[in-house]
């Protein structure tokens, strides 16, 4: 039956992106830090631009013990990585990559269900940070909810004015009404977006919840190894995941000045490598954002800016 | 109907092969990895030196009026999708742009209490 074989192909597609793309970006995350800070270490493992080093850090994190304290929630510290990981692998079912139904699944309401699902992801490190039972943990736990509160907000109504612009939630539907002139259009709420994104990721400058100097590594502290290892890959694969969103939302996904009917593919993944090299910039230009700022960030810049954004959509919509 | 829930059978599917791939990762590295759990090893880690009184430590949830908020305006913001895909259809056209401006005013006003409240800052 080739539609089953279709149907299975996209999978495995969609498994293989999930498996590579986020290892990409932590490779160019290594590197690209590593020449902006002048760093050598980096640059070591394996000769030529420390290519081993990530090699190195697998079979690291593959040889460590698995520990568990004794006064953790067991059944949910193990559960939480897991939980942290695969709603991002969801999320990429309903990302269109090409033209013409190049996309797994291009289900009606994809954009509510990408938003819906990588809210989830987000549950994982709330999980860890209870069932560890260490106090730094505790408090970690509590700032990433905190934070996944305050950004959410303005997401949701960045991305409603792209869905608004488009009057389609399918994320393909999105990218076949996409015109340049969206760029202004939509700026505010491209910004917005990817800002609380970035907020929701717990990326720097918005890493409050895990600031290393303070609260040793907030909801990960008590974790070691391969469960170490998955959620430091959520973190990859949220990036991917975000850059591929705001991709499709409001930088056109598959469409380029040239050659895009064919290689439509290939705009999609040099828009979301582009985006993944600015999420790695910043996180080298800027330093950590104090709670009460990160607060203040969210609630009385990027709350009132989205809501300008939707009035903006709303009436250009209906006067054009 | 049927055609409608197809599409989330796929999901289904990708959430069974996402719980493979983190089960079956961390079944295989159960053979590579070692096992030798001591008391100081599970020990709950506080920077090396024995854990002070209980596990969880009882802390002040400052932001339970954020909580509030952000329950207050995201069933709002749900309410937006199905509009937004209709609100320009022909038929539509101002009055839903007059309606949606009422929306906008509703969630500013309140944001502008909550920050005159003073709610809005971490304290």
């Amino acid at each position: 039956m080739p539609e089953l074989l279709v149907i299975v192909l996209k999978l495995v597609l969609v498994a293989a992106a999930f498996a590579v793309l986020p290892l990409l970006v932590g490779q160019a995350e290594h590197k690209v830090m590593a020449h902006m800070q002048g760093r050598l270490g980096p640059m070591y493992a394996g000769g030529f631009h420390g290519w081993a080093q990530l090699v190195a850090d697998g079979v690291k994190f593959a040889q460590k013990e698995d520990v568990v304290p004794a006064a953790a929630d067991r059944r949910v510290f193990k559960l939480a990585p897991g939980v942290a990981i695969v709603p991002y692998l969801l999320v990429l079912v309903v990302v269109p990559v090409g033209p013409g139904g190049q996309v797994a699944l291009d289900l009606g309401p994809g954009l509510f269900f990408a938003l819906a699902v990588m809210g989830v992801g987000v549950i994982g490190a709330i999980m860890a940070g209870w069932a560890s039972a260490n106090k730094y943990a505790l408090l970690g736990g509590m700032r990433v909810a905190a934070q996944l509160m305050s950004y959410e907000l303005p997401m949701v109504f960045a991305a409603a004015s792209v869905a608004m612009a488009a009057g389609t939630l399918s994320l393909g539907g999105i990218i076949e009404e996409w015109r340049w002139w969206w760029l202004p259009w939509q700026a505010i709420g491209a910004v917005v977006f990817f800002v609380a994104g970035l907020a929701e990721l717990r990326r720097p400058p918005f890493d409050m919840p895990v600031a290393d100097s303070e609260i040793i590594f907030g909801p990960y502290t008590e974790y070691g190894g391969l469960r170490f290892a998955l959620f430091i890959l959520a973190e990859y694969a949220g990036i991917v995941v975000l850059c591929a969103l705001t991709a499709v939302l409001f930088l056109g996904g598959w469409k380029g000045p040239f050659l895009d009917t064919g290689l439509g593919w290939l705009w999609t993944l040099v828009k979301v490598f582009g985006l993944s090299f600015v999420v790695i910039w910043l996180r080298v230009s800027y330093p950590r954002m104090r709670e009460d700022q990160l607060q203040k960030l969210a609630w009385k810049y990027l709350v009132p800016l989205s809501l300008v954004q939707l009035a903006l959509t709303g009436v250009l919509k209906v006067a054009l | 109907m049927n055609d409608y829930f197809d599409g989330y059978a796929l999901v289904a599917a990708l959430l069974l092969v996402g719980a493979g791939i983190v089960g079956g990762g961390l079944a295989a590295n159960r053979m590579l990895r070692p096992s030798r759990p001591t008391a100081e090893k599970l020990a709950t880690y506080e920077c090396g030196v024995d854990p002070v009184e209980g596990d969880w430590a009882q802390s002040y949830v400052r932001y339970y009026v954020f909580a509030y908020l952000y329950v207050v305006f995201a069933v709002d913001a749900v309410f937006l999708f199905p509009w937004a895909t209709v609100f320009a259809a022909p038929g539509y056209g101002m009055t839903t742009l007059g309606e949606m401006f009422v929306f906008l005013a509703f969630l500013a006003v309140g944001l502008v209490y909550a920050g005159k409240k003073g709610v809005l800052s971490w304290v």
